[in-house]
């Protein structure tokens, strides 16, 4: 039998077909039937689930391309349980999960043991990206095409960069033919060692180690070279400077097969936000300038940064509460990547379909995930969206295991209401 | 009126020209304690000050010691190896195990910038910071400033070089600050690699070559350049440094006839400073000892008092 649901008088959001519309959307059998200012004339049928959606917004849920989780092997932190509900709470329908876990995902078997965990477990999609080196070690290929098979989507080598060119350009040469992309975070081992935040003025006062610029840019340049070469899918993971941007769009114009992200921090935050060394700031890639910050929102509303991740990185106190060089990286990022990111929709400095655009639909793309659209046929993978919502991001609500959040009392203007994942509703404010 | 609003000292960073004015008159009178043949008071008598060093230092542990016992006050020293891989979580844990004894004050050095303020906020005492990484020691700085108001009779407006590895240098980023509260001239000097980023916005003028950074200098700063940065990584060797940066008497001719040579110490002879000039008439290194025993009196009874206005004469 049919199970049919109609979400009512709502506005759409598709970025998948431009459309920004008043409408109702029709759900059966947990994929969208029609969406848009035509469905409402389709009359539900009968025993359908009315829900009546006055003055919220309906996007594709988003696809979160970076998010660490800590099963297996840093459980306390965070399971693909708990990370599943996070993401739930934050409109999150599908993410990635990083390699990096203890063991790392460079093996089939630790590629289904993440789908079989998920499927059992988790209320929100996830897709395992997979080591692109054994042990993340950056020294030996994985068996890419193996496990493409077994489902990872993508390949990468999580919180470590590559170093040797010969092996990356090897990986991109015999990825190509598996149709695997490969997502990189690039850090120059010898301008980057040491350096624990944003090299300038505040490092020096603080006594940090800096991390310049270069550091990142150098690695992406080679790495965009080494793609148009081999003809490779490449995904700049995390880039944080307006330089790193400008290289992948002229990389881009090469012909090259390249893409990038941003984390929702670098767009939201910098470097004066460390103040006197509190931790939860401590990012890779550092957070930047104040002039950096807004340059990659710019970046982000011209389209030349293609996504916006989370970079979603639960640590716990006995990684976060030692000495700021001595701590470890990484924010949570799931339950706040949409409220934060529609601080620069209200701020008018992106548009709201760009923003959604880069929060779902372009990373579905980028991945090769059946997500990120509403149009008929699409998963019913669905955020509704309180634009105007007022709240406060308090430390007591986080789904999270882990509490190190860099939004902590951060006032917000709209959030996800509902979330639904396959048709189902998994999440529901309050 | 309380003239230092403070319960620790973990920089100087935050201090005004009164608060650093009010700590060195202080250690002016502690200075007249340390030269009786009586050296003991009973100033901080009952109370406990905890030396909890995480990196190793004779010197400046053996000065707070000192300080402490010449206060009255029960010192204890627990010297904490370094080589643990974790080293926060030692810092933590053994802050709460210390706290749970009730020392009055802990007296700080770790090798990360940013550990005594970290630490402040878990314990319930005083902290005092003996040097943070490459952050602030601020003990260091007011030891040079009494040296220097001693030898000169006041900081502003007198011209002061600090030569050297400022980069590493938690003495070189609290003197700059300090000096610059008190109204000095501050210049540095040296290779382009040893000197941190920004260095212009901080407050000191950048001079690249000694014959620049000394001209009419009141006081010739010396700064330590750690072994293992000698030889290739940030200058090509010692023979070079030396030439060009190391004090020697024709270089020091640039400054005025009368400026203090100092060195915070432990000096590397021959490296960045020759030892006719260290052991010379203008060396003040060795007053710049006594003033660091008179300096750490003067915080420590400062900030005890302060928490503990009972025990005031």
């Amino acid at each position: 039998m049919t199970r049919t649901t109609v979400l009512r008088n709502l506005r759409i959001l598709d970025p998948s077909r431009d459309l920004d519309e008043a409408g109702a959307i029709v759900i059966e059998n947990g994929r969208i039937a029609a969406a848009g200012a035509g469905a409402l004339n389709q009359g539900a049928p009968e025993g359908a689930d009315i829900v009546d959606c006055t003055g919220l917004v309906a996007a594709p849920g988003l696809v979160d391309a970076r998010v660490f989780v800590g099963e297996p092997g840093a459980e306390h932190r965070e399971t693909i349980e708990s990370a599943s509900r996070a993401a739930a709470a934050g409109g999150v329908t599908t993410f990635i999960m990083m390699p990096d876990t203890a063991p790392a995902i460079d093996d089939i078997a630790l590629v289904e043991f993440v789908l079989k965990t998920a499927r059992d477990k988790a209320i929100v999609n996830i897709h395992p990206a997979a080591a692109l080196t054994r042990g993340l070690a950056g020294e030996e290929m994985t068996e890419f095409g193996l496990l493409k098979a077994a489902g990872a989507v993508a390949f990468t080598n999580g919180r470590k960069a590559i170093h040797n060119a010969q092996l990356l350009r090897r990986a991109m040469t015999y990825a190509r033919e598996f149709d695997g992309v490969i997502a990189l975070e690039t850090r120059d081992r010898h301008l980057g060692a040491g350096g624990v935040m944003n090299e300038g003025l505040l490092a020096s006062w603080l006594g940090l180690s800096g991390t310049p610029r270069e550091a990142e840019l150098i690695p992406l340049e080679r790495d965009l070279r080494l793609a148009g070469l081999t003809g490779a899918a490449y995904h700049a993971a995390q880039i944080s400077v307006p330089e790193s941007a400008e290289a992948v769009r002229i990389a881009r114009a090469r012909g090259a097969n390249v893409t990038c992200g941003i984390s929702i921090n670098h767009l939201s935050l910098n470097e004066n936000d460390i103040g006197e060394y509190r931790t939860f700031f401590k990012l890779s890639p550092p957070l930047r300038g104040e002039d950096d910050r807004k340059a990659m929102v710019d970046a982000l509303a011209r389209g030349e940064i293609d996504i916006i991740v989370s970079s979603h990185d639960p640590q716990d106190v006995d990684t976060k509460r030692l000495p700021f060089a001595d701590a470890a990286d990484g924010a949570i990022g799931l339950e706040s990547l949409l409220a934060a990111a529609l601080r620069l929709y209200h701020s008018g400095e992106v548009p709201l379909m760009r923003l959604i655009n880069a929060l779902s639909t372009r990373p579905a793309t980028i991945f090769g995930l059946d997500a990120g659209r509403l149009c008929p046929g699409a998963p019913a993978d669905i955020v509704l969206i309180d634009l105007e919502e007022p709240w406060l991001a308090t430390k007591d609500t986080i789904l999270s295991r882990s509490k190190n959040t860099p939004f902590e009392d951060a006032r917000f203007t709209g959030r996800a209401v509902h979330t639904y994942v396959g048709g189902k509703r998994v999440y529901a404010l309050g | 009126m309380d003239l230092f609003p403070h319960r620790h000292l973990l920089g100087i960073k935050g201090l005004t020209e009164q608060e650093i004015t009010h700590l060195l008159d202080r250690a002016d009178e502690a200075v007249k304690i340390s030269r009786q043949r009586e050296k003991k008071t009973a100033t901080l008598r009952g109370l406990t000050q905890i030396n909890l060093f995480f990196e190793a230092s004779t010197r400046t542990q053996a000065s707070f010691e000192l300080a402490g016992k010449r206060l009255g006050a029960d010192v204890m020293n627990m010297s904490v190896g370094n080589s643990s891989v974790k080293k926060g979580e030692t810092l933590i844990d053994t802050a709460m195990t210390l706290n749970a004894m009730h020392p009055d004050v802990l007296v700080v050095r770790h090798s990360s910038a940013g550990a005594a303020a970290l630490l402040s906020q878990k314990v319930s005492c005083s902290v005092v910071n003996a040097g943070d990484g490459q952050h602030e020691h601020p003990t260091q700085a007011l030891l040079d400033a009494l040296t220097i108001r001693r030898a000169r009779g006041k900081l502003s407006r007198i011209i002061v070089a600090i030569c050297g590895d400022v980069l590493h240098s938690r003495v070189a980023r609290s003197n700059i600050l300090l000096l610059n509260a008190m109204g000095a001239r501050v210049r540095v000097v040296a290779p382009a690699t040893l000197l941190p980023s920004g260095i212009a916005q901080m407050g000191a003028e950048v001079c690249h070559s000694m014959k620049e950074g000394l001209k009419d200098a009141d006081v010739v700063m010396m700064l330590r350049l750690q072994r293992e940065r000698m030889s290739g990584a940030f200058v090509p060797s010692v023979r070079e440094y030396f030439h060009y940066y190391g004090l020697d008497a024709e270089k020091l001719k640039a400054a005025r006839d009368d400026a203090l040579v100092m060195h915070p110490g432990p000096m590397n002879r021959g490296v960045e400073i020759a030892s006719d000039i260290a052991d010379g008439p203008q060396s003040v290194i060795e007053q710049q000892v006594e003033m660091g025993v008179a300096v750490r009196m003067a915080v420590m009874e400062t900030l005890l008092l302060s928490r503990n206005p009972e025990l005031r004469a």
